[in-house]
């Protein structure tokens, strides 16, 4: 049977990979630019016996995804910029309390109410250190609808994987264009649920860390009841100011993340042409296409150049850009913000080459002319 | 037979952190028994709390738990029980976090009509941050940020609740002990958003700076200002000056929020 194919929104699509997902339980507000994702949700999740709920505030939305994944939902939010610095307090609250829940932020301009309309990727350091505490965090950044579809699966799989709050960051620039959608058949992709408890209810601790950095999760209203809470905890979910507990919970919470291990399994990123590149232009979302004109253009004036995009943003593609960084003569970061990746990516290969900055933050995106002349500038 | 407590309470969870002379013991108390009394399943039921001093309730208590942010109290609450409405869901917490940074969840709670029961406990006064004054802290009255006397009115949280369109609204205090469970259970079976006010006492915070001299005079302040709703009837509105009405305040059927959603998502299947 042929494949269901469609012409849809990147804010549509974003719906269509929660529902692929499994999701089934939705709290939002209306912001500019991502209401569209709601307003699928809002038409499809009843069809699959879903719910949908329209909370009277971001903070309220957020709270509702929480506390519906502790019932055993896979829950979404959508937002953008303003509605996500709401949001940081529950966030934080999802990490420390280990809720798998994924949040959509289509980005657009700011500080503030900024540029509703306009697309932007200032977020994307607020999506690493936007809530207080220390805290891991993971953030995916597609630049397609096709993308946006696969990696709002993805943070479905790593919300429930590694029980945290997972962002799915993509400018106005891609929720708002349409694009071909190719709708994968259902197990063509990957669909992970969180590990549920294998002990009796009596022996269930919810942070159980026998079981590894990332413990079983029971839901509220099973064979398991259990505490939870925003502040530190032991392992039975019960608030803890032991040093020794303290200082074990939050090392465990980001090395779940940032482990080795966790790493190789979280991180994606696209490479064009980077094999024998002299030059590599660090380009994410909708900027990583211009980018790759850029590319193909110097590659006709005869500039080695190639592209690294980072498909997840956070936790940082820190061993590959090293190498890349000892490869190149020169790597020029191409971004929506004022800058901000630039600094992660300055933080890694320090030395090794020169590093060129474009930006743009006037509405409109950057262009291949911008990238190119920011190029030939660096060599 | 002494009523036993401990069947509901976690094991090794004890002693609480309340103040001596605190009423939130007396109101879980209540809790307990009014749960007991409707049967409730340890298993399908949640207990949602924000932060503060009475948000502390539900990690004593052998239930699933989830006590949250300040102020989110009913908004995790909604999602919990949205989730699986055949629970029992109970929210529990202050005046400070329920009224004033969670007021929004709590009106909305309230306009929805989603079946829960929200324990109130409203002692005027933001405890746990050591005496600032709440959105109920009535007007002239000492806190540790008013030190020329309140200026601000204060909220009428029943009249809010009822305002809002909670479909069960009821008030008691912390002094009237046996109402308090009787108030719960009508609002555990209740269906759609009960809210029970209890006006509470915190003789650390607000007794000391309020010339109540001690817990027993903070508890006779609550015994005087109770008029029963029945008994209001009869009096003229100089003797009820000063006064404040307890017991059933507001009752009426009105469709119930996840049993509407129900029915949309039957329509929708059924199309």
């Amino acid at each position: 049977m042929a494949k269901k194919i469609a012409l849809l929104q990147g804010n549509e699509a974003c719906a269509h990979g929660a529902l692929y997902a499994g999701c089934n339980f939705f709290g939002g507000y209306p912001i500019t630019p991502s209401t569209e994702v709601a307003e699928v949700m809002s038409g499809e999740l009843p069809k699959v016996g879903g719910k949908f709920i329209q909370m009277e505030d971001e903070i309220g939305a957020m709270a509702s995804i929480i506390g519906a994944s502790l019932a055993g939902s896979k829950a979404l939010t959508a937002t953008s910029g303003p509605g996500v610095s709401l949001k940081q307090e529950l966030i934080g609250y999802a990490c420390i309390a280990e809720v798998p829940c994924v949040i959509i932020n289509v980005m657009r301009g700011g500080p503030s109410t900024g540029m509703p309309t306009g697309p932007g990727q200032s977020d994307v350091m607020q999506a690493r250190w936007g809530t207080h505490g220390d805290h891991a965090a993971i953030a995916l950044c597609p630049s397609s609808c096709q993308e946006i579809f696969s990696e709002t699966v993805r943070a479905f799989n790593l919300a429930e994987k590694y029980r945290m709050p997972v962002q799915v960051l993509f400018d106005e620039i891609v929720g708002h264009m349409r694009e071909r959608i190719v709708f994968p058949e259902p197990g063509e992709l990957e669909v992970i649920d969180r590990t549920a408890p294998s002990v009796p209810p009596e022996q269930y601790k919810p942070f159980d860390t026998s079981f590894g950095d990332v413990p079983p999760l029971a839901a509220f209203g099973s064979d398991y009841r259990f505490h939870v809470t925003g502040l530190n905890k032991a392992e039975d979910g019960f608030p803890t100011t032991k040093a020794e507990l303290v200082d074990a919970e939050e090392r465990r919470q980001i090395r779940k993340v940032e482990g080795a291990e966790a790493r190789a399994d979280i991180e994606l990123n696209e490479e064009y042409m980077t094999e024998d590149a002299e030059v590599v232009i660090f380009a994410y979302g909708s900027t990583a296409r211009s980018a790759r004109y850029a590319v193909n253009e110097l590659r006709e004036q005869g500039i080695k150049a190639g592209l690294f995009r980072p498909i997840t943003l956070w936790p940082f593609p820190e061993k590959r850009v090293a190498e890349l960084g000892e490869q190149v003569k020169a790597m020029v970061v191409a971004e929506m913000n004022l800058g901000q990746m630039v600094f992660e990516v300055e933080r890694i290969v320090k030395n090794t080459c020169k590093l060129g900055l474009v930006t743009r933050v006037d509405g409109d995106p950057l262009t291949p002319t911008q990238i190119i002349d920011q190029v030939k500038e660096v060599l | 037979m002494a009523y036993d407590y401990e069947k509901s309470i976690r094991p090794g969870k004890l002693p609480h952190i309340w103040c001596p002379g605190c009423g939130h013991g007396i109101v879980m108390k209540g809790l307990i028994r009014a749960m007991d009394t409707c049967g409730l399943e340890k298993n399908n039921t949640a207990i949602v709390s924000g932060i503060g001093c009475a948000s502390r309730m539900p990690g004593y208590l052998d239930f699933n738990t989830l006590h949250t942010a300040h102020g989110r109290a009913a908004a995790f609450a909604t999602g919990v029980k949205m989730a699986k409405p055949e629970m029992t869901v109970i929210c529990c917490g202050g005046d400070g976090d329920g009224a004033a940074i969670g007021g929004n969840h709590f009106i909305h709670a309230c306009r929805r009509n989603i079946d829960m029961t929200y324990v109130l406990l409203n002692n005027y006064i933001y405890g746990m941050t050591g005496g600032q004054f709440s959105s109920s802290t009535p007007p002239g009255h000492l806190a540790s940020t008013t030190p020329y006397g309140n200026p601000d009115p204060a909220f009428d949280l029943a009249k809010l609740a009822i305002g809002a369109g909670a479909t069960f609204v009821a008030r008691t205090t912390a002094f009237h002990a046996t109402q308090i469970d009787k108030l719960i259970v009508e609002g555990i079976k209740h269906k759609g958003m009960a809210v029970i006010e209890i006006l509470d006492d915190c003789p650390t915070t607000y007794g000391r700076r309020n010339k109540f001299r001690s817990v027993v005079d903070m508890m006779k302040r609550l015994k005087d200002i109770a008029v029963p709703v029945t008994a209001a009837a009869k009096m003229t509105p100089e003797q009820l000056e000063g006064k404040t009405l307890t017991g059933v305040l507001h009752k009426e059927d009105r469709p119930e929020y996840c049993e509407n959603y129900a029915k949309i998502i039957a329509r929708v299947q059924g199309a």
